[in-house]
């Protein structure tokens, strides 16, 4: 708008311009308070519409739909149904409910056995990627790979590797002398095979970074750790582990919020009885109970509440990890 | 003395040893064969893929599984709807998040902390909590398993939006843009001539980010889509793999492969700038 009040006025004056009697000082005025005006009014507002999208499409599926969700979660609703009021039945209801005990602990045992070794590793992976390489390059791209893989992709793929009876991982175990596994029905080996598929997706992308958090690491660091002695392993734990402790409660928290939600890997891993997340709800987590109650029961009120343990889990994680945080700040601190 | 221990103590200019090659090996190893396996599978019989044991060298099968996977499961409609649904939601989240990363980034306008702080925020909401409602809501739009019920929820990102705006509080000097206005540049001139060309590289790493996430995205997808109407490749092949088809188990690794194998000949070309796409990200955070 003001390059084109800015063009008509440039124009006036040009050669080619159809004759004009010379512009009055008082439009001229007008003409700089309109530009005036609508530079204010540019600069004012603009910036909201340039946020306006994202708070627009978040209030529209991220919001509303979880306050909705909230006011779900009291009412009994059948799909395609009416509402109808219930108080906190939906929820006194889980609390009895032995299916939502057994996945929230699922939920539980899962998300420790996929986060935690797959972050332990990812460390050791960035310390080994952060040497002076040959191939680095390769490296990289070779971990990170499996972040190509969808879920769906992955979790087809690594049902085949653990099938019982024709697998190549019982192969492989038999090949040690190791008798096969049941990585099916049996609920540990199930849970690991569930969480090794996380791991395998997961590992490389949190590796790299720890490996640019390393890099960031002062040198001087290190090398007055090794002038006092330090040996690498320890320079490895009093140096890099210390220096890098945001981006792990980075990595803690992201995984902690993809561990919440896990389901598509025990869905799909479960084949035919994957909804209930294998024949006796030994890996159905608290996302597949939830789309069992609302898509198979059709009890959306339920689902409703139990995606509501969800966030409120969430910010109970959330909050613990933050005192633990404050509170080795501090140590450090003092 | 003094000089070798300076030299060894600084890591990163540290020669790695044997064992690192044979551990990172391990790994590279433990990365690549479900990839390669899943080639190997793709490539024989559905009997043989389940005989035991597994078989470890690629069969004679492949073109014969790919042509059955994509006329008689009909994966091609799968890969194009995938690819349009990737890319709408890239360009869609890379242009809006550019515009919002550069007011939180440049701009003054009242509200800016709260308002950057809640979008941070946002990003710790688990989408289960609201799917029950969309899924009431397309339902009620007649939009179950049209494509637009998967694109519009996406159609801009928390982490878009944090991104660029990390990336424009270094990258964009204030004074260009104050420059700018000066010579009596609007808004969107300045983002066309001045926002857009700084913020290029950031804006292609997060469109491949992006692309990434929304062609693997699974479970809003999966709900909101079915195997049998216009599927995205994830949704297919969750279809394939609850046998709603076939059992045939190497057409469903078959359809595995189509959906990684676009993704990985991306990361083959593109892997640097992913790399350092992804740790640009997460370190500033």
């Amino acid at each position: 708008m003001a390059t084109s009040v800015r063009a008509r006025n440039g124009g006036s004056s040009s050669p080619d311009a159809p004759p004009s009697p010379t512009p009055r000082p008082d439009a001229a005025r007008s003409g700089s308070a309109r530009r005036a005006r609508l530079y204010r009014w540019d600069l004012k507002a603009t910036p909201y519409l340039f946020v306006a999208p994202f708070f627009l499409t978040f209030a529209a599926f991220g919001l509303f739909p979880l306050l909705y969700t909230g006011w779900l979660s009291l009412n009994r609703v059948e799909l395609g149904g009416d509402p109808r009021w219930k108080g906190l039945e939906n929820y006194t209801d889980l609390a009895t409910s032995e299916f939502f005990w057994n996945a929230l602990a699922n939920t539980f045992t899962i998300g420790l056995i996929s986060t935690v070794p797959q972050l332990l590793m990812a460390l050791g992976l960035a310390h080994l990627l952060n040497y002076r390489l040959r191939g680095r390059g390769f490296f990289r791209v070779a971990v990170l790979a499996p972040y190509a893989t969808s879920i769906a992709a992955a979790t087809l793929v690594f049902a085949q590797l653990f099938n019982t009876d024709y697998g190549l991982i019982n192969s492989a175990l038999g090949w040690v002398g190791f008798d096969p596994v049941d990585w099916e029905a049996s609920k540990w080996p199930a849970q690991i095979a569930i969480s090794t598929i996380v791991i395998w997706r997961w590992t490389g992308y949190n590796a790299l970074i720890y490996l640019a958090a390393m890099q960031a690491v002062p040198q001087d660091l290190y090398e007055a750790a090794a002038l006092d002695g330090a040996s690498r392993w320890r320079q490895f734990l009093s140096v890099t582990i210390p220096s890098i402790r945001p981006t792990i409660l980075f990595t803690v928290i992201v995984s902690t919020i993809g561990a919440t939600q896990l389901f598509g890997e025990p869905m799909l891993y479960g084949g035919s009885v994957g909804i209930s997340g294998g024949s006796g709800n030994q890996f159905q987590t608290l996302s597949l109970l939830m789309y069992e109650k609302g898509w198979v029961t059709g009890a959306l009120g339920q689902a409703s509440a139990i995606a509501w343990v969800m966030l409120l889990l969430l910010l109970l994680v959330g909050g613990v990890q933050s005192l633990v945080a404050r509170s080795q700040r501090k140590k450090l601190g003092g | 003395m003094a000089r070798t221990l300076l030299r060894q103590s600084a890591g990163r200019q540290h020669h790695a040893g044997p064992l690192t090659y044979v551990l990172l090996g391990v790994a590279a190893l433990f990365s690549l064969f479900p990839l390669y396996w899943n080639l190997v599978a793709a490539s024989h019989s559905g009997e043989r893929v389940v005989e035991a044991p597994a078989p470890l060298l690629p069969g004679p099968r492949l073109f014969d599984n790919l042509s059955f996977a994509w006329n008689q499961v009909d994966m091609g409609e799968a890969l194009v709807n995938t690819t349009v649904v990737a890319s709408l939601v890239a360009l869609s989240t890379v242009l809006f998040a550019t515009l919002a990363g550069f007011a939180f980034a440049k701009l003054r306008f009242k509200g800016r902390g709260a308002l950057l702080t809640l979008v941070v925020a946002t990003m710790t909401v688990p989408p289960q909590l609201s799917v029950i409602p969309l899924y009431r809501i397309i339902t009620d739009l007649g939009w179950v398993d049209q494509l637009q019920s998967v694109v519009l929820p996406s159609l801009v990102a928390a982490f878009g939006v944090f991104f660029m705006r990390q990336y424009l509080v270094e990258a964009l000097p204030v004074e260009l843009v104050e420059a700018a206005r000066m010579d009596g540049a609007h808004s969107l001139r300045i983002v066309w001539h001045v926002v857009f060309p700084v913020a290029r590289p950031a804006m292609a790493v997060l469109g491949m980010l992006v692309f990434v996430q929304a062609w693997n995205d699974f479970f809003w997808p999966f709900i909101a889509l079915t195997p049998d109407g216009s599927p995205t490749l994830q949704v297919a092949l969750a279809g394939l793999g609850a046998g709603n088809h076939t059992v045939d188990q190497a057409v469903v690794l078959t359809g595995a492969l189509i959906s990684t194998v676009p993704l990985l000949l991306v990361f083959a070309v593109l892997g640097k700038h992913i790399v350092g796409g992804i740790t640009a990200g997460a370190v500033k955070s």
